[in-house]
């Protein structure tokens, strides 16, 4: 890539720091040029959260339709499958998908649902009633 | 409490991180581009058992933790590097290092990376950054990718050291563990040898699935994607690849002209001109790495999507692994 070429399109990184690119001068020489950002990669970047929004938004239906538990809104929302939340909780992903089921969630003692809290780093109220309070 | 040490921004987490712990200690000559060579960093391998984010992971640099090992081997710097199992004393052990003036290079993950945006945080478990110093509460952290060193809270810090999931850090610190001198003549064997390496991992490597063999292959499987997978998973997919390819951490076509840039700096030491064509071939490498992901845009943007363009996205990777082949082959073949 020339270092003309190097794009610079504000993406969601550019606000906040641009990125170094190898680039080639005039006579073929790299050099080092600062770009804010790439439509093609900030394009592939919103379809990757679109994706994942869709899900949170099924997930948030399911647990309101008592098709399945709080747990299944968090992961979702924190991008984690069971592998991820099982090393977070020390659970295993058998007992993780149990605990999916709303009725198995809703006898689950303090002590398991702290864990599940910790791991999606919000309160025991919140997980019960999928509120989050950050962006 | 702050260690002398001067903050550069970098291309890539794991060859900046490498390059700028050396420059400390006084490896002036080590640039990035030099630590990526040496440390054979290019790579490809498309992993479809293993899943990032619902999609198949498609590597395209070596695995985490060699650039540093390896350049420090080929330099003859012996290196000091820990996991821990309790966080107190992985706190501990990165305190004692900086008052012991050594700036320290830490594994983290992105997730809870407070100073990313929130678009940028997925469970990547294999950034790099550098730790330089504490005041009050607040480490100070030099991120390669940043302009500007920034700041972690101690909980902040302990909570990314410590995240879970593949290749979890466990608190993973790294640094060189004394100062040594180099010599031109270390840096010249240590090209000669990162080339090699590079050569035999992107042509020798046993597998459909890595090397310029697995470019190809994944090249094959594209066509592919739009009849088994539907429209729109396959623009997921498509989405995917172009993100492996280009953001932090990864960074497939930037690769490619980092690996340019550094055959080019290699010819300064060792003035052979066979380094400078396959710079060349790199350059053009890097270039059709970056139309192709033009044209995924268009297609997971849902401008385009027939078959045509799916085999014609399979055909650019085709094309940039019979291009990959032959520069790896004229290096395998230089007499040095």
């Amino acid at each position: 890539m020339k270092k003309e070429d190097v794009p610079q399109d504000l993406g969601s990184l550019g606000k906040i720091t641009r990125e170094v690119c190898y680039a080639t001068d005039k006579d073929g020489k790299y050099t080092t040029q600062l770009s804010s950002g790439w439509e093609v990669k900030a394009q592939a970047l919103d379809l990757a959260w679109q994706d994942i929004d869709q899900r949170i938004a099924t997930a948030k239906q399911r647990v309101l339709n008592k098709e399945a538990s709080p747990l299944l809104f968090f992961m979702e929302y924190r991008l984690m499958d069971a592998s991820i939340l099982a090393d977070y909780t020390g659970f295993w992903q058998w007992q993780i998908k149990r605990h999916l089921k709303p009725e198995v969630f809703d006898s689950l003692s303090d002590k398991k649902l702290q864990k599940y809290a910790e791991a999606f780093n919000v309160k025991v109220a919140d997980l019960k009633s999928m509120n989050v309070h950050e962006s | 409490m702050k260690v002398d040490f001067v903050h550069r921004q970098s291309a890539h987490c794991e060859s900046g991180v490498t390059s700028s712990l050396l420059q400390n200690i006084g490896a002036a000559k080590i640039t990035e581009p030099l630590a990526f060579g040496m440390g054979a960093g290019l790579f490809f391998a498309y992993i479809p058992l293993i899943k990032v984010n619902n999609g198949p992971a498609i590597a395209f640099r070596t695995f985490p933790g060699l650039i540093f090992k390896r350049t420090c081997k080929a330099l003859g710097i012996p290196i000091v590097r820990k996991k821990f199992n309790s966080k107190a004393e992985a706190e501990k052990y990165l305190q004692d290092a900086l008052v012991a003036g050594s700036p320290v290079g830490c594994q983290v993950g992105v997730y809870y990376l407070s100073y990313f945006p929130r678009e940028y945080r997925f469970h990547f478990n294999a950034h790099n950054l550098i730790v330089f110093g504490k005041e009050d509460d607040n480490y100070l952290i030099s991120d390669p990718i940043m302009e500007f060193p920034t700041t972690l809270t101690t909980y902040e810090l302990e909570r990314v050291r410590f995240a879970k999931g593949a290749l979890a850090p466990k608190g993973q610190i790294y640094y060189p563990a004394k100062h040594v001198d180099i010599t031109d003549d270390t840096i010249r064997k240590a090209i000669k040898n990162g080339i090699k390496l590079n050569v035999n991992n992107m042509l020798n490597i046993p597998g459909w699935f890595a090397g310029v063999d697995g470019i190809k292959f994944t090249g094959g499987r594209i066509k592919k994607w739009r009849n088994s997978l539907g429209l729109e998973k396959a623009g997921l997919y498509l989405a995917q690849l172009v993100r492996m390819q280009e953001e932090i951490g990864t960074g497939g076509g930037g690769f490619r002209y980092m690996y340019g840039a550094f055959l080019q700096e290699a010819h300064a030491f060792l003035p052979n001109d066979e380094l400078l064509k396959s710079s060349e071939k790199f350059t053009e490498t890097g270039d059709l790495w970056r139309t192709s992901a033009v044209l995924a845009a268009g297609i997971y943007k849902g401008r385009l999507g027939s078959q045509a363009d799916f085999n014609q996205m399979g055909d650019y990777l085709m094309e940039i692994a019979e291009i990959e082949r032959k520069a790896f082959t004229e290096l395998k073949n230089i007499k040095w």
